[in-house]
């Protein structure tokens, strides 16, 4: 229906509806009024309704402030400073997923919680990188949830890519170890791995992510190349405690953000960038292969202010 | 990174030193604090405004109970308001109509609205003894349906045979037809995930509302979901129709603020909150567990009341006189005991309060339980009352002699006055915060000395601590 539409509109468009909340809300707060103390307390507010977190809405207000307090700002300066802020946060965090470092097979390692989007992600970065010419192979390392093998099969055969599959219930760890095996044997460019969708203080279940990393690390020690931690849009603040815990266990290399054409903003994205520094390397705007998009810092950051580009 | 709102009540609090009623002043001062804990929670915004102009209206003017802190009168306050928006009132799945009850299950991608279904099912057969069809009208996302197959198949609950190539509303009216053929009591609808802004998919969905009018449409959400809460909820009610919300994922470590947010926006009760990835995960919603957790506190509502009831005002005006001047003798140390014990002993101080698996599991690996405190009395009681006024003269013979009289060892005697005399040296400390935080410094204190390996960082961070 929207398939017209380049991918830029449609993140813009989704950013837009709540961003353009914010934009009202910075309107209102400033129109004719001077930068004062409770004016950025409203401001500091504002972005944390987008997901931003209250220590990162706390440090932008604060670095407001220091150079237009007491000053008549307009709603429209008051945005672009804001976003020429953030955005300066996200570009050090964007940076896209390099398959061409010299391994063969590029070992990618999904993991999340449970319906952030890991096996959408996967299909369609394998969709990337095969249209890249590169060739694919899937691993279904998601042997918990009810028909999420086929899942994985089914985007496997949308892609031209070779799923690695186990019964359900079978050893995942068993499973990665035996895909890279095949990987290395056929000499594929890249292995993407799927797990089961878990929860974060779920120890036993962690535990058993962190032992598909050490039974992978066998075959090659350098692997896996990457740790894709998928975070769902709509996450709010919880979102950090995924990271510092995934990050812990499991080395995560970069983040994957999911369903950004929806009313969620993923300011939430902002705030880790802040404290974990891990890059973004792509971001979700759709259910199409071609949904799967590089992350850019300042059309992020201007978007959520509702700027134009 | 989650400071507890009764902490950083207690620290607004301490410094205003007030007593009796509470000014604006007051309040105003803690409701920044509960602004901004609720936003931390991922409360959203305007439900935080709305919340917090009904609490200040009710917290300016009330009386602060003696020996309760202003800071956790207003928590109190905050609390009861909290559970009075969650609902009070529970409120089941609604299957009282002309059979097949059609229910029918919307959300957003990766909500958890299939695992959902099939635990919903699972229950109306087992607890309500209900014949139960499920059908999946995901054609959306790759294996969807299969999903669900498999999910019923391991529920013991009968599925809607497959039929590729079906849309939405040709499935649901096959699922009616099947369910008044064979004569099931409900019909669980399951959608695929859609965005509340897709037009397409949300005429869809509201295409086979009209087809079978559901008795139940459920909201299936994550608990973990941001500020997004309000606009999703808000957009599936306008577009759909909700009668309940069914959160998800509780069994996470989030705060789970969008449960106050969609409950506020939509009106709808919470119906159920999934705990678990397995299928028997799922129970009804207690707006207390919620309104505590979002607060980043356990029960601390109860622990105030229990406190109110037992600690004698005027004794505890006495004790803080004596500490404000750097005292603190065996005598007040076994009357602490004392009032631990009235308040049900450690282990219903410890029930009262976040984080109690943790701190059960140390308490048993230091082998520390209600008997220890039982002896401690005990070895106090062995004392003569010069010795309880003046510990520094027991000595070893005096230490033999208490040991026998109590039944305990040199060692135990030993480990208490040690522990007395850190005790001391704190509620020198203490003291100087004024009477107010006699109670809870006495207190915190004691159960880290008690603590063991867990040492006095014991107790979790929502325990207000002088």
């Amino acid at each position: 229906m929207n398939g017209k539409l380049g991918w830029f509109a449609r993140l813009r468009a989704g950013l837009s509806r709540t961003s353009s909340r914010i934009s009202e809300g910075v309107g209102a707060i400033f129109t004719r009024r001077k930068l004062d103390d409770e004016t950025l307390q409203e401001l500091e507010e504002l972005l944390i309704s987008a997901d931003l977190g209250p220590a990162t809405a706390a440090r932008l207000t604060a670095n407001l402030a220091k150079t237009r307090f007491g000053k008549e700002v307009s709603p429209e300066e008051v945005r672009t400073a804001l976003a020429e802020d953030v955005a300066e946060i996200l570009e050090p965090v964007a940076r896209p997923l390099d398959v061409n470092r010299g391994m063969r097979p590029h070992v990618i390692l999904v993991v999340g919680v449970n319906g952030s989007g890991k096996t959408t992600t996967i299909g369609k970065l394998a969709k990337q990188f095969r249209d890249d010419g590169k060739s694919v192979m899937l691993a279904a390392g998601d042997t918990f949830r009810a028909a999420a093998i086929e899942q994985l099969q089914i985007w496997g055969d949308r892609v031209g890519a070779p799923v690695i599959a186990k019964a359900a219930g079978a050893d995942a760890a068993g499973l990665a170890y035996d895909a890279l095996a095949a990987a290395r044997n056929q000499g594929i460019d890249v292995l993407l791995i799927d797990t089961a969708g878990r929860l974060h203080n779920k120890q036993n279940l962690m535990d058993e992510l962190a032992k598909v990393v050490r039974v992978i690390g066998k075959q090659d020690p350098t692997a896996p190349h990457d740790t894709l931690l998928v975070l769902d849009a709509t996450v709010g603040q919880n979102a950090h405690q995924q990271v510092e815990t995934f990050k812990a266990m499991v080395n995560v290399t970069g983040l994957v953000m999911t369903k950004l054409d929806g009313t969620a903003k993923g300011g939430v994205v902002v705030g880790l960038a802040d404290r974990f520094g891990l890059p973004v390397h792509a971001v979700g705007v759709g259910e199409s292969a071609d949904d799967l998009r590089p992350f850019d810092p300042r059309d992020f950051a201007r978007s959520l202010m509702g700027l134009a580009q | 990174m989650f400071e507890g709102l009764g902490s950083k009540l207690g620290d607004i609090f301490d410094k205003l030193r007030k007593r009796g009623a509470l000014s604006e002043a007051d309040v105003n001062a803690a409701m920044r604090e509960v602004r901004i804990a609720l936003l931390e929670a991922d409360v959203a915004l305007p439900v935080v405004k709305e919340f917090i102009d009904k609490v200040r209206a009710r917290a300016v003017g009330q009386e602060v109970i003696r020996s309760v802190t202003p800071g956790q009168q207003v928590i109190k306050i905050v609390h009861d308001n909290l559970v009075e928006m969650l609902g009070s009132e529970a409120s089941a799945i609604n299957t009282v109509a002309v059979p097949p009850v059609p229910i029918l299950m919307v959300g957003l991608q990766g909500s958890g609205k299939t695992t959902t279904t099939a635990k919903i099912g699972r229950m109306l057969q087992r607890e309500q003894k209900k014949k139960v069809l499920m059908a999946s009208l995901d054609v959306q996302r790759p294996a969807a349906q299969e999903q669900l197959r498999v999910l019923g198949e391991q529920a013991g609950v009968p599925t809607l045979p497959i039929v590729p190539g079906q849309q939405p509303v040709e499935i649901a009216l096959r699922a009616m037809t099947a369910g008044r053929l064979n004569g099931y009591d409900v019909v669980l609808l399951d959608t695929a995930g859609r965005l509340s802004i897709d037009d397409a998919l949300m005429a869809e969905v509201a295409a086979v509302r009209d087809a079978v009018h559901p008795v139940e449409t459920l909201l299936v959400a994550d608990a973990m979901t941001g500020q997004d809460a309000v606009a999703t909820a808000r957009n599936f009610k306008e577009r759909i129709g909700l009668t309940g919300i069914v959160l998800t994922r509780v069994d996470g470590d989030a705060r789970g603020g969008a449960a106050l947010s969609m409950r506020a926006v939509t009106g709808c009760p919470i119906k159920l909150i999934g705990v678990g990835e397995k299928l028997d995960a799922i129970e009804p919603f207690h707006p207390e567990r919620i309104a505590g957790r979002i607060l980043g506190m356990g029960d601390v509502v109860s622990l105030v009341e229990k406190a109110k009831e037992v600690i004698d005002e005027a004794e505890a005006e006495k004790m803080a006189r004596k500490i404000t001047k750097g005292e603190f003798d065996l005598n007040d140390l076994l009357q602490q005991l004392r009032q631990l014990s009235k308040m049900g002993g450690l282990g219903g101080l410890m029930g009262l309060l976040p984080g109690i698996g943790k701190i059960k599991k140390q308490m048993a690996e230091a082998k520390i339980d209600d008997r220890i405190i039982k002896r401690q009395e005990a070895i106090i009681l062995s004392m003569t009352p010069e010795e309880r006024a003046k510990p520094a003269m027991i000595h070893a013979s005096r230490k033999r002699r208490i040991a026998l009289g109590s039944g305990t060892t040199v060692q135990d005697v030993n480990k208490l006055l040690k522990q007395h005399a850190e005790m001391a040296k704190m509620m020198k400390r203490v003291g100087k915060l004024g009477p107010k935080g006699l109670m809870r410094g006495g207190l915190g204190n004691l159960l880290g000395g008690l603590g063991g390996p867990g040492g006095p960082g014991g107790l979790p961070p929502g325990f207000p601590r002088g």
